[in-house]
């Protein structure tokens, strides 16, 4: 190999890489650059932070959460990304890349979206910008998440139906790719996790380590010391990822993502990749993956669109191999449980995905001491997810 | 009849063609589809009736560089239970006297383990590609396939920058295969503007014959084609007619021939 090609460019231990059609390396290529130089570009980084500032309505609120430290003997602090506008952390990521998008003079924005909020994100920010946007989204989850699909036509972008394989994520994220290979002249494609070829997934937690940002400044400000733990959903990654972002340098912080169990992790009919999948090829990285024997991937299921997605990010998986983070998953029917917990104990309403990592909070009572901090990363709120509960929940409202 | 399993080949395939001063037509078959029995039927029909290299589809759940067509032709191959293993058997048994090139994504044959190209070798195969393996991303993973004793064809795109040209040049073999347009696999009606000008770019980067896919539909872009490349790649079109009939599949495989010869 010549020195011309950097090996080993943005990987996280073994993991990531740019597993892409040949077609797409320029476009790579030129994204890495353009990103780099933004990172360090003063104009960039101050319209990025004006736009989370006036626009996101960050820094996010750090909530205390009494009455669930009570129950698990803790005391538990909520990140509240559910209060930014639109909803939940994925804005944080669209802001930056449309803003980079912008630079690269790409006027044509292409997303995949799964339970709608990374769509209605970046529907969003095109809107303030002037973008085109087009959206691809499973036909399954349009029908989970009908309301976030009007949202995103009421702000000007084009949903796409996508009728192909499981009709979920996964494959609104294959038919985005398919349309960033005909129109990558033009188009910009934000992705809408940690996941994706280089430089996607450093690029997507850096947008998104804020939330870790934030969230130690607060900490440390309302308690004066660090947490114990930080406590987040893991779909693609993206919010857990950020919240982590803040604290895997601080080495007594325990970090914990929560993955979706579904029906049960003896079921088969999960998204539990890291807790149960090995490592495979999917969407340009090399990551744990819920496959079979012969590297076919292994339909996802979760009753949160959100988090219904058979791969995850490969810092994740870095994480995990090296041991300094910890991977567990919860059933459709705890997050189930966890969604109406904190809405009745916070009075806060979580999104669904947000609901898991409830779910496992809740399920811990003596793991802690009494004044021991827990950070909650409360990625979303549940608005989106009223009806579809409304019609499964199995408690009496 | 005996087939040579090693790249030399698909060398030996393309110095022929050269000497007689004729195109080469690859006809690209998913595995499995419509079904394996006729899989094997088709691949010995197309080779019967004047494909000079074949690329035989590993099928994947996940098919991202694939149009509608194509997609298609994948699902129903998965729903028959036709991954690496059965794609490998399905070109064992067929046995044709011309080069196989396996045509898959990465992850089936990551799952088939070390000793996945050894048996691709042994079913027949003379090459392989790798969709989803551009040059320089996964140095050690692309030495498997570089020293597999399989020809190692890559792909180069109409955004391949003159350097990275010279680079998939040094790094391939057999031929290179050149998308004729950005955008998935599919049928098209005409032929992108550009592709003469990137032929003569990849030209100047390289002495591997150079195959042009991605959209050629019918004997006339072949014709076309044939005038600036030295062989062309069908893929679609031949899985849309391979849906009707294999009889369909071989008249179209004629018809490129004559379009290719005639050029
Ligand atoms: C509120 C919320 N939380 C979490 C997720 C999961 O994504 P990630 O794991 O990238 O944070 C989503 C995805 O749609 C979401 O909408």
């Amino acid at each position: 190999m010549t020195a011309s090609i950097p090996v080993n460019r943005d990987r996280f231990g073994a993991y990531g890489g740019r597993y892409v059609p040949e077609t797409l390396i320029p476009a790579l290529d030129a994204l890495e650059s353009a990103y780099e130089a933004a990172r360090v570009d003063p104009t960039f980084q101050h319209d990025l932070s004006d736009l989370l500032e006036h626009f996101v309505g960050r820094p996010s609120a750090f909530t205390p959460a009494p009455r669930l430290g009570e129950l698990i003997g803790a005391q538990v602090w909520l990140k509240r990304e559910d209060l930014n506008h639109t909803g939940a952390h994925k804005i944080n990521n669209t802001v930056g890349q449309a803003l980079l998008a912008r630079r690269m003079g790409k006027g044509r924005i292409i997303a995949e979206t799964g339970a709608g909020q990374h769509g209605v994100a970046t529907a969003t920010i095109c809107a303030r910008f002037g973008l085109t946007c087009v959206v691809y989204m499973g036909e399954e989850d349009m029908q989970r998440q009908a309301l976030n699909v009007y949202r995103m036509r009421l702000l000007g972008a084009t949903v796409v139906p996508v009728t192909s394989g499981t009709r979920t994520l996964k494959d609104a994220t294959t038919e985005a790719i398919r349309d960033w290979v005909t129109n990558v002249n033009d188009s910009h494609y934000i992705i809408g996790s940690v996941v994706g070829p280089a430089p996607y997934p450093r690029m997507v937690r850096d947008f998104q380590s804020i939330i870790g940002r934030e969230a130690r400044a607060q900490v440390l400000q309302r308690t004066g010391r660090l947490p114990r733990a930080v406590v987040a959903c893991v779909g693609g990654g993206s919010n857990a990822m950020g919240i982590f972002a803040g604290f895997v340098d601080d080495a007594a912080v325990e970090l914990i993502g929560v993955e979706a169990a579904g029906e049960g992790l003896a079921s088969g009919h999960h998204s539990a990749s890291l807790s149960l999948g090995t490592p495979g090829v999917l969407h340009g990285s090399l990551s744990y993956l819920l496959q079979d024997a012969q590297g076919q991937v292994h339909p996802a299921h979760s009753i949160s669109a959100g988090l219904d997605y058979p791969g995850v990010g490969p810092e994740h998986s870095h994480l995990k191999d090296s041991g300094r983070a910890t991977y567990v998953a919860v059933t459709d029917r705890e997050a189930l449980e966890g969604f109406t917990l904190l809405s009745r104990l916070e009075g806060v309403v979580p999104a669904l995905e947000t609901a898991h990592a409830v779910a496992w909070l809740a399920g811990t009572k003596g793991r802690w001491m009494p004044d021991e901090p827990v950070v909650l990363c409360v990625s979303g709120r549940g608005d989106k997810d009223v009806a579809q509960v409304r019609e499964l929940s199995i408690l009496p409202l | 009849m005996s087939v040579t399993t090693s790249s030399d080949t698909l060398s030996a395939r393309f110095a022929q063609l050269r000497g007689e001063g004729r195109r080469a037509l690859v006809v690209y078959l998913t595995a499995g589809f419509p079904d394996p029995t006729r899989s094997v039927e088709l691949i010995r029909a197309v080779a019967e009736a004047g494909a000079d290299v074949i690329e035989v589809g590993v099928p994947f759940s996940d098919p991202m560089a694939d149009g509608p067509i194509i997609q298609e032709s994948t699902r129903v191959a998965l729903q028959h239970g036709v991954g690496l293993t059965e794609t490998l058997a399905i070109v064992r048994e067929a046995q044709v006297p011309v080069p196989v090139v396996l045509f898959s994504y990465l992850n089936p044959l990551l799952a088939g383990g070390a000793g996945a190209m050894t048996q691709a070798r042994d079913a027949g195969c003379s090459g392989v590609l790798v969709t989803d393996l551009p040059v320089g991303v996964d140095p050690e993973r692309e030495a498997w396939f570089g020293e597999s004793g399989l020809a190692f064809v890559r792909l180069v795109a109409p955004t391949t920058p003159d350097e990275r040209m010279r680079e998939i040049g040094r790094h391939g073999g057999g031929f290179v295969y050149l998308i004729s347009r950005l955008g998935v696999t599919g049928t098209q009606d005409t032929l992108a503007p550009e592709l003469e000008s990137t032929v003569a770019r990849l030209r100047a980067a390289t002495t591997l014959p150079i195959c042009v896919g991605f959209g050629i539909s019918t004997p006339a872009h072949a014709a076309t084609v044939g005038r600036v490349a030295d062989g062309v790649i069908v893929g679609s079109a031949m899985i849309r007619a391979a849906s009707e009939s294999t009889q369909a599949a071989a008249s179209l495989t004629r018809a490129l021939r004559a379009a290719l010869d005639g050029a």
